[in-house]
Parts: C-alpha cells; structure tokens; sequence
C-alpha cells in the first residue's frame, strides 16, 4: 500500500469483490440478475420519470392544473395507463432494490439486516399493489 | 475493469497513497447517488399513496394535490426533479463507465458534463416550475 512520497508508480488498487479462499455460497447468479437489472430499468426509467416530472411540472402551467378531472382525461387512454404501471412497478423495484444494497452495505447485526429487509419488502409489496389496484379500477365517475 | 489505472495525480505529494478515488469526483458522485436515490424513493411510497385517494373520491384527490400547489411545497418540488435529473444523468454515466471500454477511464470528465445537463436543463425547469409561485406571491395573479 505504501507507495514513495515521490514515487510516480500509482497506489495498487486490490480487485473489488475478490474473497480468496472463501468458496462460492451457491450456484445462483442473483445479484448478476439484480445489477444488470437496474441498468435496464433505470435506461427506462429514465424515459419514463423524465417525461411524467415534464409533463407534470413542467409543460402547460405544471402541477397547478393537475386534480382528478386532468388524471380521469390521461387514464381513459390506454398509453397513459401502461406508461404509469410500467413507471409505478420498474420505480418501485429499482428502489427496493437500491434500498436493499444500501442496508446490506450498512447493517451490521443479522437481526438489524433481517428487520429493515421484512419492512423493506412489506412497503413495496403494499405500494405495488396499491398503485397497480388504482390503475385498474380508475372509476372517472366515482 | 482493465488493468488501466488512472493517471498518476500531479500533486501526489499532498496526498497519501490509495486516494485516487477517495474524496474525489468518483466518490462524491456515488455519494450523491445514493441520498438522491432514496429520497426520491421515500417520496414515491408518499406519491402512490396520495394518487391512491382518486379511488375514494374526486374531493380527497384535489384537497391532498392542492398541497403539491402551495408555493413552498412548489420548492420542494424543484428539489425532488433535481435530484431525479441528477440520479437519471449519473446513472447513465454509470451505464457508460460499465459498458463503454473508455468508461472508467474518462469518469471524471463524464461527471463534470453530467453537472453542465444539469444545469442547462434545471435553470429553465426551475424558472416554469416557481412561476406561478411567483405570480401569486407578488401579486401579477
């Protein structure tokens, strides 16, 4: 590590990740799956929260025309609905699961690990079900 | 990633050794991740909540919007798109530090472009975005 004062040779940088002599805990390739996951869905994501914070905020007087007359108007369109359930289910899987390595990066007890996780998991379960339930039985004259 | 280690800082002497990504541009952008990754997360839990109250009824709906409408929630609103803009543009720079093979190694010019987005697109956000604060508080409206 302790490189000259005036050594003009860069500090050796260990490989990250790399745990030798600790053998392989399964076959899964899960977190593969969860990293390459959040690369797809944050490229979507971006098209997609970007253009819903426009729309929004932004475009035609912003947030000060929007109440349920403006969001019964966009839910009778078939685009609008599959825009804000892909939205609403890639969203909330990109936080959970940025919220989950954040605690596996900060939790140092298994049991504070176990608990953060179940509330992590009960949250986003609820939070999709929900959004998911009101996209689909939208009622405009309710 | 490659064997290509980044060039060696000019005034290395200052600093100890292993610190080429400490406390850098690299480290501070990850920073800078994470905390606007969760409060945008946080307000979405907060978000789908209040879109829920158009299944109970057209009242509750417009009452819980019209607190997205007060000019100080209006602030809070440019904060939230500029971390949103910040995450989605650091993300993508992400993106290009994994898969493009000249990534890692222009890094750091990548954050400073990321910045300048930034910037050119929340000046004119932020001027749409508080104008009818504006006009409603200096009385135009």
């Amino acid at each position: 590590m302790a490189t000259s004062m005036h050594s003009p040779i860069p500090p050796v940088i260990e490989a990250p990740r790399s745990a030798p002599g600790r053998p392989r805990r399964g076959r899964t390739n899960t977190e593969l799956y969860a990293w390459l996951f959040m690369r797809v869905s944050g490229i979507v994501l971006v098209v997609l929260v970007l253009g819903h914070l426009f729309i929004m905020n932004i475009l035609d007087g912003g947030v000060q025309r929007i109440n349920f007359a403006f969001v019964a108007g966009r839910w009778a369109s078939p685009f609008w609905q599959v825009w804000d359930l892909l939205m609403l289910w890639l969203a909330m899987l990109h936080g959970t699961n940025g919220l989950r390595t954040i605690i596996n990066d900060y939790t140092r007890r298994d049991g504070t690990r176990l608990a953060l996780k179940g509330l992590l998991y009960t949250a986003t379960t609820i939070t999709i079900a929900l959004g998911t339930l009101v996209i689909f039985t939208f009622d405009p004259k309710i | 990633m490659s064997s290509v280690a980044p060039s060696a800082p000019t005034n290395a002497k200052k600093r100890p050794a292993g610190t080429l990504y400490r406390g850098r541009e690299g480290m501070w952008s990850w920073v800078a991740h994470r905390i606007t990754g969760v409060l945008t997360f946080f307000f979405l839990f907060a978000h789908v909540l209040d879109t829920a109250l158009v299944r109970v009824s057209p009242e509750s709906y417009d009452k819980v919007i019209d607190t997205y409408k007060n000019p100080f929630v209006n602030l809070m609103e440019i904060g939230l798109v500029g971390a949103v803009l910040y995450h989605a543009l650091n993300g993508l720079r992400i993106i290009a530090v994994d898969f493009w093979s000249k990534g890692a190694r222009y890094q750091r010019q990548l954050l400073w472009a990321i910045v300048f987005v930034w910037v050119v697109v929340m000046v004119p956000g932020a001027f749409f975005m508080l104008k009818h604060s504006f006009d409603v508080m200096f009385g135009s409206k």
